[in-house]
């Protein structure tokens, strides 16, 4: 099983990575979505892996019968905070496509002659 | 508490004068007038216990302790003497700046940066602790800015603020860095403690680089050659401050710290060689280059330089009568220089021009300015009866007797010719201004200065002729307490008086007054010599280092930063990749040992699920909407992942932020083209997928080391799961976590998220209402609309189902602490509920309904969890400490209620969930408007489109505003 949620989280890193470096906000987006699932399992791999082990406590258990609290602690903060970078990502996204008639991620020449003309 | 006082009146007060403007400039000048004054008073009250009972009253209290950061205060000798000369010449600064700055000066302005650096100088003299003593200096740094180029549309002021704060900044980093490893090597921050610990500090391997850094500091604030060149550009800004900061006060700031580190940085070998050395070129240099000044202000300022280096070489001799001598110029240049600054202000202000080639014969016109000019420059130039002969006398005396690399003559010689240019500088201001015949061409007609200037410059004039006759009433018993603390001994035996015999130091004295009489007298013919004589000007030089890395920096940012976002995701990917890589080859992969949890067939089908869904959105991603539910799909079973791999509160938290975000992505992709076209170059794909694949095995690499091996330290988990229960009173312990033991990250956490909300909000507040709102309803949808908007089916289901979701969303709320679930997720579900409002029904509708402001919630639930925190403090515990405890109620009706439990955190975590419906719900309510403009549609606002009971055809609303 590590095996299996090793590779996933070497193909959402690459899927990530891959959509990040597009040229249009959207799929940068999706990308950053992806990295998010990847550090999230990271995260949850740094606890090792353990099944069926909650960590609700409960009488009778020993320390050693539950799941490490820790890392999904951690991982949900993480879900919050990219969850929120993920909103404020898209609506730039739609600020800028508005702003610049165009959604691509690199400022273009005709727009910073724009800019520049602004100033 | 009173000496922190002295250091706090002027640093609070300075707000003061800021506000008292409004009232007009004499209720300004008089506040800060009050304020020093204050300052000046409390200081006094410390004078018998220093100078006549001999203490050091103390002041320390604890603020980062763990840095070795206190607010510590002493005063002793060095500091009391200091300290007056910048609250007495500062007061009688401010009186004369009130007629000194011109109407059109923003005065408010002035008063308050000339108070912030009043108190940071009295900072620096008054404090107990380094870093408290840098804090301050730096202060000394940025006020001075800001008052150097308080006539900010002058050229010259700004340039000269610029070179100013850059010399004195970047040498007070070195300062800071030099102070830091004293008290290391000290091990310990107080400087009263530092100053006992000579042997350790000079035995040290760190000792010559403590001397260097700690030098560069002072050198560059003191202005001591090579770095002087900032002092007499400085002189752009306004008389009064030349006065203040650049003769009495802040240059001698250097001055103050080599006098208070004396004790345990001065020896005979390098501290002299390098200090003594410094000075004496500083002296003879200043000396030189001040008689060839034609502007009054650039003669004072290279004057000052001579003499700021003339001090630093006396404390460079190292031997206590010369730090006695250097402590009595001190005190003697603060008087006649802060003078001859208010002096030349006066000409400036009445002739209109500080050119000596302009002026002459004022003494007829301006008689008092006259005198106090004769006065002044006389004690500058070191003629008796005044107290810059006495000086003088003292320096030269030990100047006669000390060898340099064992030659006895080169420092005698060196000093008595910077002597000799001394007089003849001094002698050239007083004569080319003052004496000659009446002219008819000054700018403006010439007349003595009001009151209000001419009168605080003779208050110091009658300070240097008192000091000057009777030196063994007013100064001697000063300056043998000031220079026991100097040296930290008992003082030497000096005897301050006009006449001790025929001293080598009184040949000098004469050679210097003759020959100066007759340098000044052919200063026109060696100003030709001068003139031809190659000199490096150091403001080019300044300026070509300042461009030269302006232009490598921007060369630097030019070629990284173009514009491209690109780029600079490839470059920090690959740097990032580059570094770990670095380590990550050198590991062994082979499995390490940690048995392997086992595969089971669902898992491989979600494995395959997944893994297929993510290469469907790389390769599908130009059709977005598709990729759009691939990526859903793989959101969902990541969930799924996260409940095999145990952690249900995860999953839960994961399935409805995926909802949101995928609401979120849906309404973008309304706005945003559905379809983009293949526009990368091919080998940029390539370049980018290989750089893809290094990054997804180096990721899957490294979790499979890590989840093949056992931790290498014990992992903290143990410490949460036995105290889970008893101290945050919950068996949920990944939510006891996250609202109790980490409780101050959430706080954090749902603060970030409330920005988010209002930042897009405010981002599309832009779209909404800002001067981009033509070109939102000029957009035109790019996809046909459905003609049955809210359709009937839909909105009777979600309004039905509001309520459940709300009770289920209480629901887990409720049950967060002990089961999974908590104020998050039971947020996001309400949110989920609300929204669908909002998508069957209609903003407007929708909106209608809503009594509050969402902005409100966000705040609101920030407060609540913040009172939380807070009313864990007033039970005298440390911030968001959380309480619990449980009951049971009696029997009502019969039925039993069982154990009732209730904890602070449930207070918290509804903190939490008002926050997180407050972003979420702001952010989704204004991009549906924000749709609405763009289609530029009818809205309708009421429950439905149609009357289900009349039949009757759509209602036409109104716009949207």
């Amino acid at each position: 099983m590590e095996l299996l949620l090793a590779s996933a989280i070497g193909v959402f890193t690459a899927a990530g990575v891959y959509l990040v470096l597009r040229p249009r906000t959207f799929s940068v987006v999706m990308g950053l979505s992806f990295l998010t699932y990847a550090i999230n399992f990271f995260l949850v791999s740094a606890g090792r892996l353990a099944v069926n082990m909650p960590d609700i406590l409960a009488k009778g258990k020993e320390l050693g019968d539950y799941a490490d609290p820790v890392p999904p602690a951690l991982v949900l903060t993480s879900i919050v905070i990219s969850f929120g970078m993920t909103a404020i990502m898209v609506v730039m996204g739609v600020r800028g496509y508005f702003e610049n008639d165009s959604d691509h991620v690199n400022i273009t020449a005709t727009e910073e002659m724009i800019a520049r003309s602004r100033e | 508490m009173n000496i922190a006082l002295i250091v706090l009146l002027p640093l609070l007060g300075s707000i003061l004068p800021a506000l008292m403007i409004r009232s007009g400039r004499n209720a300004c000048v008089a506040s800060a007038t009050v304020v020093n004054f204050l300052a000046f008073a409390l200081l006094l009250t410390h004078v018998p216990a220093v100078f006549f009972y001999h203490t050091t009253p103390k002041i320390s209290w604890p603020w980062l302790a763990s840095i070795g950061l206190n607010i510590e205060f002493w005063v002793d000798g060095l500091g009391l003497m200091f300290a007056t000369l910048i609250l007495g010449i500062g007061l009688l600064i401010l009186i004369y700046a009130r007629s000194y700055l011109s109407s059109a000066d923003p005065m408010g302005n002035f008063y308050c940066y000339l108070l912030i650096f009043q108190a940071a100088m009295v900072g620096i003299v008054l404090s107990d602790n380094v870093i408290l003593l840098m804090m301050f200096w730096e202060l000394t740094s940025l006020s001075s800015f800001l008052l150097i180029g308080f006539w900010s549309h002058l050229p010259a002021g700004r340039q000269g603020a610029r070179m100013a704060l850059a010399v004195t900044g970047g040498g007070g980093l070195a300062l800071l860095a030099g102070v830091l490893l004293l008290a290391q090597v000290a091990d310990t921050y107080r400087i009263s403690e530092i100053l006992t610990r000579r042997d350790l500090i000079q035995n040290s391997e760190w000792f010559p680089t403590i001397l260097v850094l700690i030098l560069l500091g002072c050198f560059t604030k003191s202005a001591q050659f090579p770095f002087h060149f900032w002092l007499p550009r400085a002189m752009a800004a306004p008389t009064p401050v030349s006065a203040y900061l650049h003769s009495a006060t802040m240059v001698k700031a250097g001055l103050f710290l080599l006098a208070r580190l004396w004790p345990v940085l001065q020896n005979d070998g390098l501290w002299f060689y390098s200090v003594a050395s410094i000075g004496l070129l500083t002296m003879l240099i200043g000396a030189v280059i001040a008689l060839f000044q034609d502007d009054l202000k650039g003669l004072l300022a290279y004057s000052t330089i001579s003499h700021l280096g003339l001090i630093t070489m006396l404390l460079g001799f190292a031997t206590p009568v010369a730090a006695a001598a250097a402590v009595f110029h001190i005190i003697n240049h603060a008087t006649f220089k802060a003078a001859l600054f208010m002096n030349a202000g006066i000409v400036d202000h009445e002739a209109g021009t500080r050119d000596l080639k302009r002026l002459g014969g004022l003494m007829w016109l301006m008689p008092v300015t006259g005198i106090i000019a004769l006065i002044a420059t006389f004690s500058m130039a070191g003629l008796p009866p005044l107290n810059g002969y006495l000086s003088k006398e003292m320096m030269l005396e030990e100047a006669s007797h000390t060898k340099w690399m064992g030659l006895k003559e080169v420092i005698p010689t060196l000093v008595t010719i910077a002597a000799v240019f001394s007089v003849a500088y001094s002698f050239r201001y007083f004569f080319g201004v003052f004496a000659g015949r009446v002219r008819h061409d000054y700018p403006h007609h010439p007349h003595d200065p009001p009151a209000g200037l001419w009168w605080p410059p003779t208050l110091l004039i009658m300070l240097v002729v008192a000091i000057g006759l009777r030196p063994d009433l007013l100064a001697e018993s000063l300056v043998k307490s000031v220079t026991a603390a100097v040296i930290q001994d008992s003082p030497p035996d000096i005897h301050l008086k006009l006449w001790h015999g025929w001293t080598p130091a009184v040949t000098m004295s004469g050679i210097a007054v003759g020959g100066g009489l007759i340098v000044c007298l052919l200063t026109f013919v060696l100003r030709m010599a001068w003139d031809k004589l190659p000199r490096p000007d150091a403001k080019v030089i300044f300026d070509a280092v300042v461009h030269g890395l302006t232009r490598g920096c921007q060369l630097i940012s030019d070629g990284v930063h173009n514009g491209s976002q690109q780029r600079y995701l490839f470059l920090i990917i690959t740097a990032t990749l580059s570094f770990a890589g670095w380590n990550f080859l050198s590991y062994p992969w082979a499995h390490g040992g940690r048995p392997l949890q086992p595969i089971s067939t669902p898992l491989v089908v979600g494995w395959i699920l997944v893994v297929a869904s993510t290469i469907l959105v790389v390769l599908n991603y130009h059709n977005r909407l598709y990729a759009l539910v691939a990526l859903g799909v793989v959101g969902l079973f990541s969930s799924i992942g996260f409940v095999y791999v145990s952690g249900i509160d995860l999953a839960l938290t994961q399935v409805s932020v995926e909802v949101v975000t995928i609401i979120l992505m849906l309404l973008t992709l309304f706005f945003l083209p559905k379809h983009s076209q293949p526009e990368s170059r091919n080998w940029h794909r390539c370049r980018d997928g290989g750089l893809a694949i290094v990054a997804g095995l180096g990721m899957g690499g490294m979790s499979w080391l890590m989840m093949t091996r056992q931790w290498s330290m014990e992992s903290i988990q143990s410490y949460f799961l036995a105290n889970a229960k008893s101290g945050g009173g919950g068996t949920n312990v990944v939510n006891v976590i996250l609202v109790d033991f980490r409780g101050f990250d959430t706080f954090g956490e749902i603060t970030v998220l409330g920005c988010a909300g209002l930042a897009i909000f405010a981002m599309l507040e832009g779209l909404v209402r800002g001067k981009l709102r033509q070109r939102v309803q000029s957009w035109e949808p790019d996809v046909t609309r459905t003609a049955d908007r809210h359709p009937i089916l839909m909105v009777v289901v979600t309004r039905v189902m509001l309520p459940m979701a709300i009770l289920v969303g209480m629901f887990i709320f409720l049950r967060g602490h002990n089961l999974p679930g908590g104020g998050f997720i039971a947020a996001l579900v309400v949110s989920v509920a609300l929204i669908m409002q909002y998508m069957a029904s209609g903003f407007a509708w929708a909106a209608n309904q809503v009594r509050f402001k969402y902005h409100g919630l966000i705040g609101g639930g920030i407060l609540v969890a913040a009172a939380t925190g807070v009313g864990a403090m007033v039970a005298d515990r440390p911030f968001l400490t959380s309480w619990h405890d449980h009951w049971h109620p009696p029997k009502f009706l019969g039925i039993d209620f069982g154990d009732i439990e209730a904890a602070s955190a449930m207070a918290f975590d509804l903190g939490v969930f008002l926050t997180v419906i407050g972003a979420v719900m702001l952010a989704l309510a204004q991009y549906s408007k924000l749709g609405i403009i763009a289609v530029d549609a009818q809205v309708n606002a009421n429950p439905m489109d149609c009357d289900p009971l009349n039949h009757q055809s759509p209602s036409t609303g109104a716009k949207p505003h």
